[in-house]
């Protein structure tokens, strides 16, 4: 069954983006409410672009996985 | 006749010879031990005397007698000749004893109710003592008015809390009753005021840990609120776990839901104390690790597979026609992606899990971790020098948007955000079919700086070389515009005829307040530079050097530091490697040993293999680790996110308290 990339690329981008711009909006007025947006949008710009910095460098590998027999064979009986 | 006394014991014998050489034998010497040692008034020591009686006749014998005793210290007492006058003195003594142990007692008695009372009274006394001795250390800070009748004491004041400290006045004014009002005045001063930043219990940590490097200048951007998350996040990149983030996550947790108890909050041990004052800070490390632990797909050195992995042996098995006896005699293989099938498009979620059965899975790690580390460090540089811009907006200071700001992120993004484009331009366009050809960043940026090219590095796209020599002309452009803008902005603005005096310390600042009878904490008396404004060049040539040199320092500590400190976020890559490569250890030669045997001998012997993996993961891999990953996470922050854009100059506010040492 084909993985696909788009499917993740849009959950995770709505996901951080839900965090990052609308939830910001829906911080109860108070005294820390600027505290609290400023850590809403660093958490979704840092988690974001690590998920996509470790999406990317794998969506097109330039070699492949070296593995030992006893691991080829494993593998390919009990997890496929 | 008699002469009776008392005598030291060890003087008995001697004196008994001396008596009986002296007085040849006219004289009768009876000697009797005390029943009960007494204390000698001379000395203190407590003595068991002995009680001498002589019976002597004759003048002479009886004042020989007296000089011996007299010469042997010995107390003499009188010995009445008449048995009834004896008597007499006998009771007459036995009565005084009497008198005397009954005012004793009485004395005793009295005494002990006495110190009753106090007791009761002790703590009060105390404490009001204590508050005198208080008020009256802070009312020494105070200084004496002119006219010698009330005390004037300077203090810095926060604008916002200017009314109540007038209120507070004002009640006290009129709770101790006093015709005369305490009162406040505004005075103005040169100055440079202390920074005051308001925290609450959960963000006092991360502000403890920016001030440790140095308390900001006044009004400067505060890189704290930022710091709340990338601290732990950075951290996070070098100690990615699943299991030891969760380890983490939970202590700091039991520490935060039992913060209030007595017991935690009065330790003395210091250690405990550090943690404790931390505890913030590790719930957020803990929970960013259990994030970038998904990612990195590790969980206590073990991956998970959550998603089914995007890599199909078997498919490359039936490609390759890998039978049971190829694979017997081949100890390992490849896979080859660009065989269709095998890989499936990148997993979702992280690393795959098939690299961690892989035995070329360094390779795959390295140049995604230093390509990473990279790319985060070029991202947490950038949003460093536009914090800067906060600074110069605030000081109202626009030519430096254009004159330091500008030439700066021109040089950070032209050379290095160039660099991460060519990283995210590689990932995305080349594939498999292009391994073998693929071309090397490395070189590329290389040769970009050389204006040189290798034949075999392919380009990464067309039009290359001209775009890379565009940006490189860019950024050599930016760097004396960044050189001797600002100084030469500022020496013309200098000689430009001026209308008038620039206004003096600006309202929006601070101002110390005067106050009679109330007491404060006096300010340092530094004279730092103010940071607003200009100040009028009283002596143009030194203050045109001093800012020519300064502004040269910081553009070269600036270039050369867009290149070091890029490499130096390469240690997010190898502290990460280190964390792996020790838990993976701690797996493959203490873990999986208990697993070896699979009888009930087996079972036994895996309690204690558990209890050193557990031993060793706690004491090396959680606190060790986390130790050094918490380390070279604040280096981070402090030098290469702080030099582009703090100062961290200026002093913190201390609040009015009463010092400690006046409780004891």
């Amino acid at each position: 069954r084909a993985l696909g990339f788009a499917l993740p690329l849009v959950l995770f981008s709505a996901f951080w983006g839900l965090v990052g711009i609308a939830a910001p909006w829906f911080v109860p007025k108070g005294p820390n409410r600027g505290v609290i947006i400023t850590m809403l949008i660093t958490t979704a710009v840092c988690c974001y672009l690590f998920w996509l910095i470790a999406i990317l460098a794998q969506a097109n590998p330039l070699f492949g996985p070296q593995l030992k027999n006893e691991t080829i064979w494993y593998v390919r009986f009990l997890w496929e | 006749s008699f002469v009776a006394g008392v005598i030291h014991p060890w003087r008995v014998s001697a004196f008994e010879r001396l008596l009986w050489r002296a007085c040849r034998g006219y004289l009768v010497a009876n000697f009797v031990e005390m029943p009960e040692p007494m204390e000698d008034p001379t000395t203190g020591e407590s003595i068991t005397w002995v009680i001498f009686l002589i019976s002597y006749w004759g003048e002479q014998i009886g004042q020989k007698i007296r000089k011996i005793s007299d010469c042997f210290h010995c107390h003499v007492y009188p010995y009445p000749e008449s048995e009834a006058s004896r008597e007499d003195t006998i009771s007459g003594l036995h009565s005084q004893i009497q008198d005397l142990s009954v005012v004793l007692e009485e004395t005793e008695q009295y005494l002990a109710q006495v110190l009753d009372k106090v007791v009761v009274a002790l703590p009060t006394w105390r404490v009001q003592v204590q508050k005198m001795k208080a008020i009256y250390l802070v009312l020494n800070l105070c200084s004496f008015d002119v006219t010698e009748k009330c005390l004037i004491a300077e203090v810095w004041c926060p604008v916002r809390d200017l009314t109540q400290v007038q209120d507070a006045l004002r009640q006290g004014s009129y709770k101790s009753g006093s015709s005369v009002e305490c009162f406040v005045q505004r005075i103005p001063t040169s100055e440079s005021p202390p920074t005051l930043i308001r925290t609450n219990k959960f963000t006092a940590g991360f502000q403890s840990i920016v001030d440790a490097y140095g308390v900001a200048s006044y009004q400067e951007v505060n890189p704290a609120p930022y710091a709340i998350i990338t601290f732990p996040f950075i951290f996070a990149i070098m100690f990615g776990d699943v299991g030891h983030g969760l380890l983490m996550f939970l202590f700091a947790l039991w520490m935060v839901l039992y913060e209030d108890s007595p017991s935690l909050r009065q330790a003395s041990n210091e250690i405990w104390l550090t943690f404790f004052e931390g505890r913030y800070l590790i719930l957020l490390m803990g929970a960013f690790s259990i994030y970038t632990g998904f990612i990195y797909n590790e969980c206590f050195s073990k991956a998970t597979v959550i998603f089914p992995s995007a890599w199909s042996v078997a498919t490359m098995a039936n490609h390759s026609s890998w039978s049971s006896a190829y694979l017997a005699t081949h100890p390992s293989l490849t896979l080859d992606p660009n065989v269709s099938g095998v890989f499936r498009g990148p997993y979702p979620f992280g690393i795959d899990p098939i690299w961690s059965l892989a035995t070329n899975h360094l390779n795959f790690l390295n140049s995604f971790k230093m390509k990473m580390s990279v790319v985060l460090g070029i991202v947490h540089m950038s949003f460093g020098v536009l914090l800067g811009a906060f600074n110069h907006v605030h000081f109202r200071q626009w030519h430096r948007l254009v004159l330091e700001l500008l030439p700066e992120m021109i040089f950070l993004l032209a050379l290095f955000g160039y660099l991460v484009f060519l990283v995210f331009y590689k990932w995305i366009t080349f594939t498999a079919a292009e391994s073998l050809v693929a071309p090397s960043i490395l070189i590329h940026f290389i040769d970009m700086f050389l204006f040189t090219s290798n034949a075999d590095n392919l380009p990464l796209y067309r039009g290359q070389v001209p775009v890379q020599t565009v940006l490189v002309v860019l950024a050599l452009a930016s760097v004396p515009v960044l050189l001797v803008g600002t100084p030469l902005y500022r020496w013309s603005r200098s000689r430009a005829p001026r209308t008038g005096r620039p206004a003096p310390v600006a309202t929006v600042e601070q101002e110390p307040l005067l106050e009679g009878q109330e007491a404060g904490n006096s300010v340092n008396s530094t004279k730092e530079d103010v940071e607003s404004g200009e100040h009028g060049a009283d002596d143009k040539h030194l203050d045109l050097a001093e800012i020519f040199m300064h502004q040269a320092i910081h553009t070269i500590e600036y270039c050369l530091g867009c290149v070091s400190n890029t490499a130096s976020y390469l240690r997010l890559w190898a502290l990460s490697l280190a964390h792996a490569q020790l838990s993976e250890v701690l797996w493959t030669m203490v873990m999986r040993n208990g697993f070896v045997r699979l009888s009930y001998v087996g079972g036994v012997v895996l309690v204690p293999v558990f209890a050193a993996f557990a031993v060793l993961t706690v004491a090396i891999l959680l606190v060790m680790e986390g130790l050094s990953a918490f380390l070279h996470a604040l280096r981070l922050h402090w030098v290469e996110f702080q030099n582009k854009f703090y100062v961290g100059a200026g002093y913190k506010l201390c609040p009015f308290a009463f010092a400690p040492d006046a409780w004891e």
